[in-house]
This record gives C-alpha cells, structure tokens and sequence, in this order.
C-alpha cells in the first residue's frame, strides 16, 4: 500500500543511483564506509522501495514498518536510501560527516527524518529493533520490523542477549538481515573470530533461518515474503554479499571498509557504475 | 526517626500505581525482579513486564527501543550492573538519542552489605552525571521514591533514579512532601554552615545537624534529590549564607555529589568544601550498619567534616 510498485528493472537503477551516492558522499566526505555500505545496497533498496509500509512524507506515522540499520557505520547506504525515497532533499546528501550538517557520520534519529534509531556502536541497533518489535505487540499493531547487521557485529554478545530475548518473546514481526561479506576491518570474520556457522547458531537460538544472494532482489523480496508467514519466532535472513559490491577495485577487499575513494578512485568507481546503469 | 521503607521498596510499589494510570509505562529487569522489587509490577501487568534474563546491555537497547516506540519504560536491575556493564548502551542508545527510558537501579552505595566491594557500586553517580542528556537521582527515602518516580514519567528524557538496599528511616510526610524537578530541599535552616547531602545521608546530616546545634553550631540542611541537573541557585545561595559546605553521599568522593557541589561552588562562590563519602576505596562484606562505620559514612563522620569546614572558614 505504501511501497512503491515493485520492479526488479527500477529496483536496479535505483541501487545503481544509490552506489553512485555512496561513492560521492564518501569522497567528497574523504572518510565514512563505502565497503559495507555498497554490500547492503540490494537490501535497503528491496526494504525502502519495494516492502515496507512506509509514507516519507510522514516519518511518524505510528503504523509504518521500521528498519533499523544497526550496522551504523553503512551510514552512507542509509542516507542515500533515505534521500532517494524522498525523506530529504538529495542535496542533503553533500553534507554528510560535514560540520552543522543533518547527516552525522553514523545515524542520528533526532536530527535525520526517517532514521529510526541512532546506531553506530555495534550490536545496539539490533537490541532497539527488538524493544520495537515487543512495543508493537503489545499495540498489537501489524506493523513489521526489519534490522540490518553485520557478520563482524555477529561478534558483539549483546546481538545474542538480544536474538535470545527476541526468540523467547516470539517476535515475529521482526526480521533481520545479516549482510555476510566476509570481512571486517581487520580482516576476513574467519581470520579475526569466526562467526560460523551463523545458521546453526541462529536456529539453535530459536530462529527461522532464511539465506539469500544479497543482491539478487527476487531472493531479497521472496524471503521477506517467507518471513512474514512465520508465526511464533524471528526470522534472520543471511544475504550473501560482496564487500564494495559494484566497484572492481572494492569487492572483496578489506581495505575498504573504512577508506574512502580518492579522485581517481572516483571516477573510476562512476564510470563503471555508468556502464552498470545503461544495461539495466 | 524511624528505619521503615527501603526506596527500592517504594519504587516496587510505586510502579505499580504508575502501571494502573498509564498504559504507556513499561518495566523491564534482568532476572532481580525479586530484588528490585519489580515484581510488584510484573504480578499486576504480565504483559508490560520483560524480564529479559541476566543480559543488561540488551535490558537497555531494549528499552531504548520500546521508547522509540512510544512507551515509557522503567529498566532496573542493581546499579553496578545498570551502570557499569551497560554503561555505554545507555549512553549511545538510550541518552545521545534522548530516548525516554527511566533506569531505576537499586542496590546502590555500601549498604548492599554482605555480597561485598563486587556488588557495592559506589560511582553510578559519577558516570551517568558525565553523560549528556542524563538526569540523576537519589531519593532520600520512601515518599520521596514515590514522588521521584512519579515525577521521572513526566518528564521526557533519560532518567538514572538510584534506589538502595536497605531500610532507611523516614524524613518526610507524605502528605506534607512538595519537591520541584531539579530543586533541592532546605531540611533545616542554619548560619555556620551548609550540609548538603543526598539519599540515606540526608537522615544522617539532620542526626548531626541536631547534635552539633547542642554543640552551638547551627548547620543547614539540604537535600539533594536532583544531582543533576545540580540546584545551583540553592547550593550559592548556601555557600554565601554559611561560608563553607559539607557534602555527604553513599558513593565516592569522587565524581558524585560533592563534586557537583564543588564544580558549582568553584566557579561561583569559592567557599571550602569537605566531602562526606567513600575515599576513592571499593567497600567489602558486612552488615550495611559495619560497613557504614568502617567507610565514615555516619552523622559522627559529618560531624567531623563540620568542624573542618569551619576550621577552614576561619582561616
């Protein structure tokens, strides 16, 4: 009702635009995240333009679905999400990590329309979406929540307090996406701790275990659908993704968690996510 | 005076009013609903209660965001726990983003008593009166538990209320009690000098106000409910009247009341300043009436700092 018309074509070239922001704003920025930003790009686009019951012009909207983008360093695929779905001007866009600007290096919910909750310290995020789903039952309202972490943020224990406590409550009005690329700062998950194997360790916690291609909308928005008929626990949708998806020089690499693209790098990442946009 | 309510005590009871006039009012504990007495709540409205097991990070990321949501929740478990392992969920989601969350933890100060120096949190106060957004209170006893509380739900914003273990005596009627957000309490009035003091010392500075009037000396005596935002217009006023201030507070030197008193004082009216509490020291096991002589929290150990005040005064 309040999603936009879902097609996989418009889908595309609108996470094409919202990689382009994402390496314009870090740029321009000379820091923020582009890596983990660009592997989550199929996933808010899916949730912001095609799934949740949403109405930008009313970001208080008491039934609208909320996301909660727990990995708040990806601040930039949040920002560029929001802007494009007409939360705020784009040209707020510009402003990012900049003094006196609306868009904080990670997400600010008093001062951001549309952002849900502040996040940027690992693991928080995914707890508050879980106090927001409980809130929603006890309204008994039928409004869904969906949270994005990080396979690194698997690490943080409060994410297992809170997807204990979410099992335990049966929230299933909430539905979590785990971007899996792989890496963290300091290197590949498996080489600084191992989080595997996630699917294990989220159904023994009492979750329904979903796994999808990241980037492959149709995964994304059938999943999704999946989740909402589960009745009685949370579902964790694990989206196999690529870090810096979208710029040969990005993916897979670490390096580019935390670094943001020189001038070169730019334009080299804009000129193949032209080449991207004119095929879709 | 007589030793008849626990504030935590209070606190249980208190909720479960707020629970029958407000259905926005959710509690929320982490497996010491027997301790903290939320179980009065959690007895009368099941459904508004989330016990959410020994996990107090997610105890508070949770309640963040049920008030982003609209709710009005209570989080309490032990202070060393509420403020110390979830020191910083509560600073980046419950107090950066002003969320509406009200963490009423018990089990403060030394009178914990036997569990020893692990479970005696004696720097609640310090760290949540640096975080921004913060408010911090120390009720002084039963009544004023319940009107502290009660004053907490309406408010919007982060809310500490520190809550102890033990009984403590009884310094106000409850009929009688008015108190402002934010605006400490002139107990008793006097010229030579100021105690200001906060939770289970306040009955203690009025026991020694009224032994040192025997001794000739008139103390003043405040209570500070509200340690932050500080009454600063009540502790200057103090300061100028009386020439010197003693604090007193169940909680380290450092970083607590007396700080707060000492910050306002030092900018504004430059007068000597003893502190009354826990010498930068972690307490121990024994009976909450041991330790409290051990670690010179008594009337007798205010008495002393009076007459270090005014020594220093004179000078």
């Amino acid at each position: 009702m309040y999603s936009l018309e879902y097609d996989i074509e418009k889908l595309r070239s609108m996470a094409v635009r919202i990689r382009r922001y994402i390496i314009e704003m870090t740029h321009r920025a000379r820091s923020g995240h582009p890596g983990g930003s660009m592997s989550s790009v199929e996933i808010l686009t899916a949730l912001y333009f095609a799934i949740m019951r949403i109405d930008p012009a009313r970001p208080d909207w008491e039934h609208r679905d909320r996301f909660v983008l727990s990995k708040g360093h990806a601040s930039p695929v949040l920002y560029a999400t929001l802007a494009l779905r007409g939360y705020f001007p784009e040209e707020e866009l510009s402003g990012f990590r900049r003094i006196d600007s609306m868009l904080q290096g990670h997400p600010d919910m008093k001062g951001t329309p549309g952002v849900e909750m502040s996040s940027g310290s690992l693991g928080l995020g995914f707890s508050a979406a879980c106090g927001m789903a409980a809130a929603a039952k006890l309204d008994k309202k039928d409004c869904r929540v969906y949270a994005l972490i990080g396979d690194g943020e698997a690490q943080e224990g409060i994410i297992w307090e809170a997807s204990m406590a979410a099992a335990h409550y049966r929230l299933d009005n909430l539905t979590a996406f785990l971007d899996h690329n792989g890496l963290q700062i300091d290197g590949r998950n498996e080489e600084v701790i191992s989080v595997e194997p996630l699917t294990a360790k989220w159904r023994a916690f009492g979750w329904e275990v979903l796994q999808v291609d990241g980037h492959s909308f149709e995964q994304i928005t059938t999943a999704v659908e999946r989740a909402k008929g589960i009745k009685g626990r949370p579902t964790i949708i694990i989206a196999r993704t690529v870090k810096g998806k979208g710029v040969s020089y990005m993916e897979d690499k670490a390096e580019w968690h935390g670094k943001a693209p020189g001038d070169e790098d730019r334009d080299i990442a804009l000129k193949e996510l032209e080449v991207v946009c004119s095929e879709c | 005076m007589s030793a008849s309510t626990a504030t935590r005590n209070a606190y249980g009871k208190t909720l479960v009013q707020l629970g029958k006039e407000n259905p926005d009012i959710v509690v929320l504990d982490a497996d010491l609903s027997q301790s903290t007495k939320t179980v009065m709540f959690a007895r009368e409205f099941p459904d508004r209660f989330f016990n959410m097991g020994i996990a107090e990070q997610n105890l508070m990321g949770t309640a963040a965001g049920l008030a982003a949501s609209g709710k009005i929740p209570f989080a309490s478990t032990f202070a060393i726990f509420a403020t110390g392992r979830a020191y910083e969920p509560i600073r980046n989601a419950i107090a950066y983003p002003r969320l509406n969350v009200k963490i009423a933890a018990t089990h403060a100060g030394l009178t914990v008593g036997e569990d020893g120096a692990s479970h005696q949190c004696l720097e609640d106060i310090a760290i949540m009166r640096v975080i921004p957004n913060m408010t911090v209170i120390c009720p002084a006893d039963g009544v004023e538990t319940e009107a502290v509380v009660r004053a907490a739900t309406h408010y919007k914003g982060p809310v500490y209320i520190r809550l102890g273990r033990a009984k403590v005596p009884d310094i106000y009627n409850k009929d009688e009690y008015k108190s402002q957000w934010g605006r400490g309490i002139t107990l008793r009035d006097g010229g030579d000098v100021t105690i200001v003091a906060t939770g289970i010392m306040v009955a203690m500075a009025l026991e020694a106000a009224g032994d040192l009037k025997r001794n000739g000396i008139s103390a003043r005596v405040i209570d500070i409910h509200t340690i932050k935002p500080i009454d600063r217009e009540l502790i200057i006023k103090a300061a100028l009247e009386t020439g010197t201030i003693v604090t007193a507070e169940e909680h380290s030197i450092i970083g607590g009341l007396g700080s707060a008193v000492a910050e306002v004082l030092c900018e504004e009216a430059p007068v000597p300043v003893i502190r009354v509490g826990a010498k930068d020291t972690f307490g121990e096991s024994g009976t909450a009436e041991e330790l409290l002589i051990k670690y010179g929290l008594t009337p007798g150990c205010i008495m002393q700092a009076v007459e270090r005040a005014l020594k220093a005064k004179g000078r």
